[in-house]
């Protein structure tokens, strides 16, 4: 064989705790395929169906990497998702697509400005802020769609945000290629990016270097609320309606997407592809679990361990 | 004589006060452009807050500050590199988890044409003044993974890659090897010739000798002189830094010394960083000092015996038995106690109670059968309060009500109440008014005269020298000398004050001997 090629796929090998991500969605996949391919796993319909599954997830876990690189978190995603698709929902009614496309925007907007001013100017941490979040978003999403479901007539909307396809690829996977490439640049090549990983690296550090890390902080925090709301806009388009109880549960499987793809829970650290695959991986877990014929109490057991296997296997020996 | 240079920075009359402490009062600093300038001052002094002072972080109270004949309108790191001061910050301002290069640029990154981050331009811009100084560092590595002599080069390459038209180096080259410094000078050079001026911080006098063009000497946080090093000859320099500080230790008596049995012996121990090749000897009833600068591995060599960084060569003898200490655990079980140096990171939880603090390692020992015996806990917390003299509302006060002479005494009792042989006090007087500097002084002394041995790690010599029988002098990792306190003291001498001050300036000298013993060795 070609000895130039054995280089960097020996530097990748050197470092597979780091890249553990990527060995692992290899690995769990092909045993997945050769278990489970009499029950369809490889049936292109079944896969275009993680990816389906997988998107709101990735969206949202793009926004987490880099609140997380900054040192932060946002456990509030999960609830201002489903207050979005409630809020859309209601606005495409009166006001036609178009007015959902803005209300959506503004619900994440304005949860996102009320989180990054409660954690930066009161200095409350954003663990609570965001953990107080999570019920206030989800109770306003009850209380003014009085606990019932809102329907979306709107098929242009539907189709752009989550239940369109071009030929046989899901509009979904190009939010998530959207999403994934913009959050790629955004943390690798801007100054962003990179005060915000400096922000999580070392806050006194990146204070004496002349950063605003109030401002960082504030501006991940926004960012996760509107990335929430994205979310929220394409679970109303997939399922033509709005309903308080869409993405329920979701900021775990978010943040455990972010960290499985590499991003540190201490800050200074992430990668958005890792974060991407690290939502795959969750979605092609749940499908494989499914498909098992196993009950939801045995997925979840299931889940939790392939997580933490996984987590483990990716820290550094001391 | 050339024409006067221009003023590059006057600062006049610069006040700052820390929780009612002044630590600067009415300061005046001038800095020329085109000279390298000496600042100087003992623990203390108010080196460090003029300094964050001119870079922006401190905003002071009173005083103006001009910046190339402009005076700063504001207060705030961004406007003092506006103006063009650019200042090393002792590994602070680093970010562990970036690379060097990233850290280099940090806020200036090299931007390609789009716009976007161009990491392989810093890269070759950060390798290029790497290449300038002359020295091995690795661009592309994580700060995180680097030695403290990378960081340094790192800090340094930071500071100087702002062009900046003032360039302060606060001990730039505590971890830098010998020729490391010899390049950096050679580099300061170059830059003084283009105009830059340099305020440049050491304890190392040698140093000084070498590079600056003039001093200024703080102490108490006043200004005591500014000249050409012409006029400062060592010994005025460090009678300048000295001056009358000592006042309030020379009142303490250091009793008659009954060294007994050997109680820690160490042989050519060698720490995972530093210490090299240590051996010393500990007796019942005597204080040891070790002296020494900043990194000269006095905290190491604690950390060894004390079992956080367990030695990778040589022998520990307690007793006369050899002893493995691998963790804390063993050096506990061995009776060894180490008061650590952050007192309120490493020594107390503030929120807790005086007498939950100080049960806090022997909690086992007084939980029969898992409950906590709380007739215990008062007996101890009660025992220590009235021993140590602490001053406190009650034993269930929370230790953050204390002052931190008395979180200190906590800390000690603490230890004490493990009941230990041999004690280890890392900076026990760091941040104490000098009242309880002197009362703490005296708890060392009455410890070992009660029959434990004691080692003192102080960078204020006039306490080692109040409070040791003997000082070790240690320099790179090294113990250079014993020195027996009592050869320290001329015997001519009367009064108290002055005899410390003499003793203080003598180990002064000394310590300043035993880095260029360093610098010789290493040729």
């Amino acid at each position: 064989m070609a000895k130039p090629a054995s280089a960097p796929a020996g530097a990748f090998f050197a470092n597979w705790r780091q890249n553990i991500i990527y060995i692992g969605f290899v690995v769990i996949f092909i045993a997945f395929a050769l278990t489970l391919n009499d029950k369809g796993f490889l049936n292109p319909n079944n896969l275009l169906n993680i990816v389906r599954q997988t998107a709101m997830i990735a969206v949202m876990a793009v926004a987490m990497t880099f609140v997380l690189s900054a040192g932060e978190i946002d456990l509030s995603v999960g609830a201002v998702a489903g207050l979005a698709t409630v809020t859309v929902a209601m606005a495409i009614a009166v006001a036609g697509p178009f007015g959902g496309l803005l209300a959506g925007l503004a619900t994440g907007l304005a949860v996102g400005v009320f989180n990054g001013w409660l954690t930066t100017r009161i200095g409350i941490p954003s663990f609570l802020t965001t953990l107080a979040m999570m019920g206030i978003a989800k109770g306003v999403a009850m209380w003014i769609s009085d606990t019932a479901a809102v329907p979306i007539l709107s098929p242009s909307y539907s189709w752009v945000f989550g239940g369109g396809s071009v030929g046989p690829v899901p509009v979904l996977m190009f939010w998530i290629a959207l999403i994934a490439g913009a959050g790629h640049v955004a943390l690798r090549r801007s100054g962003f990016g990179r005060r915000v990983l400096a922000t999580g690296g070392g806050e006194t550090a990146a204070r004496y270097s002349g950063i605003d890390t109030a401002s960082i902080k504030f501006r991940v925090l926004v960012l996760s609320s509107c990335a929430a709301a994205l979310a929220g806009m394409l679970y109303a388009g997939r399922l033509q309606s709005g309903r308080f109880q869409l993405g329920e549960g979701d900021e775990l499987s978010v943040i455990a997407a972010a960290v499985l793809g590499g991003t540190s829970l201490f800050g200074g650290k992430g990668t958005v592809i890792g974060t991407i695959v690290g939502a795959l991986m969750i979605g092609l877990i749940n499908n494989g679990l499914i498909l098992m014929g196993l009950e939801f109490s045995q997925q979840l057991i299931a889940r939790g361990g392939i997580i933490i296997l996984a987590v483990a296997l990716s820290q550094k020996r001391r | 004589m050339t024409a006067p240079a221009p003023i590059a920075v006057r600062m006049t009359g610069i006040s700052k006060s820390f929780g009612g402490i002044r630590a600067l009062d009415g300061v005046d600093f001038e800095v020329f452009a085109g000279e390298v300038h000496a600042l100087l001052g003992g623990n203390g002094a108010g080196k460090s807050t003029i300094l964050k002072v001119l870079n922006g972080v401190h905003v002071p109270e009173e005083g103006e500050i001009e910046v190339g004949g402009q005076r700063l309108a504001a207060h705030s790191p961004e406007a003092a590199r506006a103006a063009g001061i650019a200042m090393n910050f002792q590994e602070m301002s680093l970010i562990p988890t970036l690379t060097v290069a990233q850290n280099v640029f940090l806020t200036r990154e090299a931007r390609d044409a789009r716009g976007m981050i161009d990491d392989a331009e810093s890269v070759r811009r950060a390798q290029a003044i790497f290449d300038m100084l002359q020295v091995e560092v690795d661009p592309d590595a994580l700060v995180g993974d680097l030695g403290a002599g990378q960081k340094q080069l790192t800090e340094i390459a930071k500071a100087i890659s702002q062009k900046a038209r003032v360039l302060i180096l606060d001990e730039p080259s505590t971890a830098l090897s010998v020729s490391d410094v010899e390049r950096l000078f050679v580099f300061l050079r170059t830059l003084k010739a283009e105009g830059v001026a340099i305020i440049y911080v050491s304890h190392r006098m040698d140093e000084i000798a070498r590079i600056a063009d003039r001093a200024t000497i703080l102490r108490d946080g006043r200004h005591v002189i500014t000249a050409p090093l012409s006029d400062l000859p060592i010994d005025v320099m460090i009678e300048h830094i000295v001056g009358k500080k000592s006042k309030g230790l020379a009142d303490v008596a250091r009793g008659d010394v009954t060294r007994g049995e050997v109680l820690l012996e160490l042989s050519t121990v060698t720490g995972p960083h530093k210490p090299e090749d240590v051996s010393l000897v500990l007796h019942r009833g005597e204080v040891l000092g070790l002296a020494g600068l900043l990194g000269s591995g006095r905290s190491a060599l604690a950390r060894v015996i004390a079992g956080v960084e367990p030695a990778v060569a040589g022998e520990i003898r307690i007793k006369g038995r050899t002893v493995a200490i691998r963790r804390p655990s063993d050096a506990i079980a061995h009776g060894i106690a180490l008061v650590p140096e952050a007192r309120a990171t490493q020594g107390i939880i503030p929120a807790h109670s005086v007498a939950d603090n100080m049960v806090m390692s022997v909690v086992g020992r007084i939980s029969p059968r898992g409950f906590v015996d709380r007739g215990r806990v008062r007996a101890i917390a009660d025992e220590m309060i009235s021993r140590l003299s602490i001053k406190t509302a009650s034993r269930d006060h929370a230790v953050s009500t204390l002052s931190g002479g008395n979180q200190q005494k906590v800390v000690i009792g603490k230890w004490l109440a493990t009941g230990p042989e041999i004690l280890i006090l890392d900076e026990p007087t760091a941040g104490i008014d000098i009242g309880s500097k002197a009362e703490i002084i005296r708890l060392v002394r009455e410890l070992a005269q009660a029959g434990k041995g004691v080692i003192v790690i102080s960078s204020e010599l006039s306490e080692l020298l109040t409070a040791c029988d003997r000082i070790v002098v240690m320099a790179d990792g090294r113990a250079h000398q014993v020195l027996d306190r009592a050869e320290l003291d001329d015997p001519a001498e009367t009064n108290p004050e002055h005899a410390l001050q003499a003793a203080e300036r003598r180990l002064q000298v000394e310590i300043q001997k035993a880095l260029s013993i360093k610098e010789a060795s290493h040729g």
